[in-house]
């Protein structure tokens, strides 16, 4: 092909120009074929592309999109959505206001809809539910000046803050459950401010989902990178019998792995109990130490699960290092330590980023191991979204917790792709 | 690794060191799992070794928690091992439905996820294909976002066609989950494979769908079992999405596993626990012969 175009300018004569058996110039024949063969090729991605843009993408997106923008307040109470649009936060609004809301409150009633907006409002300002609900039910009896009506029904009207609340919940793009997701509100003016020490949550559970997933990694390193070196080096043969270890946990169902971990580590689990018979915990279980429904009950299943994602990358890298090196370091005269600290080691590090990027990016989101074995002190981030969607009922907040562990899962994928690279991807 | 001959004594010790700290590393991989299954054959309701079975007394073993998998939920009218216990079972008992939804749920969404990944997988591995790692980035996803966001997004959208607690939602959401397994492997076996056989076909005049069903597929076959497989145990593995769009009506062995360690924690889930490793080991020996017969058809003969 290469020679084909070099051969064009050289006879620049359009009747020498090289054509294609149907006339076409060759040049363009080629681009035409070209064309066609990455249609071909997108055409047979693109049943899944649609696939997966419909069942995985979409809903995703549509879920984000209820962290921005939830139209509850705006469609409840329209009236007051559309006065408190230009409401400048300076002073508490005016009477036209009141009354606006007034009169979405008696619509509201009518629709049976007035503990909704309660409820609605009572995820950005708690006591928000009574407040709604109390004016609902006076709203027949309230009489122009609304304003003072309302103040003289319950003073929390006057707070500016509600007001503030309200006008956020009812706009089409919305920040305050991202600012809720990072332990933040708005004050009287407006302002962005922490919100009181004791509800600060979800900015420690996500330090501590981090912290967490640093400390699996960081376990699973120095128990997997001896496992991937040994199976590495080892006769295939034997170490196809070794790999059983590695994969026969990666295959079994995780909840047996977590049921495997409650009879192993419960205070009259097998653990425990040899432990005891041996003398070293007491035998009455309820003076032995607490080792599941725990931080360390997950702890310990975690990197059980992990360390096989952590292991595979690390034995596919180290397969491919060839032994020669490490024995011409040897003939060169390096110990066995310089060997393998300037030789080896440098050459193990894409298996390493591979393993503790793939570990860390899955134990980040991991939901199953920590609302089964956590306990109270042992719940991650994902078991804040799925309580937020399922009791809490705040799924605006859970959106919004949701989109933040999405970007930083994101984002260490990103690194991945850029570090690894998803090619090298490989199962079993 | 043979010990050479020149190893000074701290290269010896280490030498051995070394080998018993992998040796307690692979029984912290397995033995959690092997452990399960001597105490799922306990007679009495604990979750450790009683003194019986130490002292290996045939009466502290019995088949007692296996007989409940079966007979758990079942009317109790028919004497067990004839035909109408059988058939009581089959209807009834809540782990036998939950097997059979499973299995179900598992062999559907494999078999979209393996149809749409290998048809995909075979564009991607295309030259020409534009747009090739961004498309293969998105593709993968599935795998990398959080289950509980991929769960909570589902069931949101799910529920607004009116799809929540049906099979078609849960099987949706599971063939999601297990497209990037299938993309992974079949990607993985058609790198290697010689375009040269395609084109060959192609120029004795076979058509497209000869060239794939006879050249390409009995060459990828393997990639795309092992993909198939992946998928399988996925979906025949995921809670959480099950969790959020299931009914009781949809629920599936790890669902049931679920509720029976969070509500009434009974040595019925050691009983399934080690059914399901026996499923494992089974799926494993097949994707290793499968792997074999990979690297002999492609001419890669192992070290």
């Amino acid at each position: 092909m290469t020679t084909l175009g070099g051969l064009a300018p050289s006879k620049p004569s359009s009747s020498d120009t090289l054509v294609a058996a149907d006339g076409t110039p060759l040049v363009r024949k080629l681009a035409q074929v070209t064309r066609r063969a990455r249609l071909k090729a997108f055409l047979l991605v693109l049943p899944l592309l649609l696939f997966i843009v419909v069942v995985f993408v979409l809903p995703i997106a549509q879920m984000l999109w209820l962290s921005v923008n939830e139209p509850t307040i705006r469609q409840d109470l329209p009236r007051t959505t559309a006065r408190l649009a230009t409401w400048d936060r300076q002073e508490l609004p005016g009477e036209d206001v009141f009354a606006a809301l007034v009169e979405d409150l008696k619509d509201a009633r009518e629709r049976q809809a007035v503990g909704r907006i309660g409820a609605m409002m009572n995820h950005v300002y708690s006591g928000a539910r009574s407040v709604f609900v109390g004016a609902g039910r006076r709203t027949g009896s309230l009489a122009a000046p609304y304003s003072k009506a309302l103040l003289d029904l319950d003073a929390t009207w006057g707070d500016p803050r509600l007001w503030i609340m309200i006008q956020s919940m009812s706009q089409h793009t919305t920040s305050i459950h991202y600012l809720n997701a990072v332990d933040r509100t708005l004050d009287e003016r407006g302002n962005i401010t922490p919100v009181p020490e004791n509800q600060r949550i979800h900015i420690w559970i996500f330090w501590r989902t981090l912290w967490m997933s640093a400390l699996i990694t960081c376990m699973c390193l120095p128990l997997g990178y001896p496992v991937a070196y040994l199976l590495a080096s080892l006769p295939l043969r034997t170490s196809n019998l070794l790999m059983i270890c590695v994969l026969l946990p990666f295959w079994t169902a995780l909840l047996v792995r977590i049921t495997a971990w409650i009879a192993i580590l419960q205070s009259d689990g097998v653990l425990l109990s040899s432990l005891a018979a041996l003398g070293f915990v007491d035998m009455d279980t309820a003076k032995r130490p607490q080792l599941v429904y725990n931080m360390t009950g997950t702890l310990v299943a975690m990197v059980h699960v992990l360390l096989p994602s952590m292991i595979l990358p690390l034995y596919s890298v180290m397969k491919t290092i060839p032994p020669s090196y490490a024995r011409a370091a040897r003939s060169l005269g390096a110990t066995s330590l310089t060997t393998f600290r300037r030789i080896y080691f440098p050459q193990t590090i894409p298996g390493i980023a591979a393993g503790a990027l793939l570990v860390f990016i899955l134990s980040v989101g991991y939901y199953i191991t920590p609302a089964l074995l956590g306990g109270k002190d042992g719940v991650l981030i994902s078991n804040f979204i799925a309580l937020h969607v399922e009791s809490s009922l705040n799924w605006s907040l859970a959106a919004a917790l949701g989109g933040l562990l999405l970007m930083a899962t994101l984002i260490l994928y990103w690194l991945f792709n850029k570090i690894v690279g998803i090619d090298s991807l490989k199962m079993g | 690794m043979r010990l050479p001959p020149y190893a000074t004594p701290l290269e010896r010790i280490w030498h051995y060191a070394f080998r018993i700290i992998c040796a307690a590393i692979l029984f912290f991989l397995i033995a959690p799992i092997l452990i399960i299954i001597p105490l799922s054959f306990n007679h009495d309701p604990y979750f450790s070794f009683t003194s019986g079975m130490l002292r290996l007394d045939p009466k502290a073993y019995s088949l007692r928690w296996y007989w409940d998998f079966l007979d758990n939920g079942t009317s109790g009218r028919f004497a067990t091992g004839t035909w109408a216990w059988l058939v009581d079972v089959w209807q009834n008992a809540q782990w036998a439905r939950a097997m059979r939804n499973s299995f179900f749920i598992a062999i559907v969404s494999t078999v979209i996820a393996t149809t749409l990944g290998t048809i995909a997988a075979l564009g991607l591995s295309r030259p020409e294909m534009p747009y090739r790692r961004v498309i293969m980035s998105l593709l993968i996803s599935p795998m990398i976002v959080p289950i509980i966001i991929t769960a909570v997004g589902s069931f949101f959208f799910l529920a607004k066609i009116g799809l929540v607690k049906t099979y078609t939602g849960i099987i949706l959401t599971h063939a999601m989950l297990g497209i990037p397994f299938v993309i992974i492997t079949v990607t993985a076996t058609l790198t290697g494979f010689d375009r040269n056989l395609i084109r060959a076909a192609e120029s004795l005049g076979a058509p497209a769908h000869t060239t794939f069903f006879k050249v390409i597929m009995p060459l990828i076959l393997p990639g795309l079992v092992s993909g198939a497989l992946f998928a399988f145990a996925t979906s025949f593995d995921e809670v959480v999405a099950v969790l959020f769009i299931a009914d009781i009506e949809q629920r599936t062995i790890p669902r049931q596993m679920w509720s029976g360690i969070r509500e009434q924690i009974s040595p019925t889930i050691l009983a399934v626990a080690t059914i399901l490793v026996v499923i494992s080991i089974a799926m494993l020996t097949a994707i290793e012969l499968l792997r074999r017969r990979s690297e002999r058809l492609r001419g890669v003969t192992p070290a």
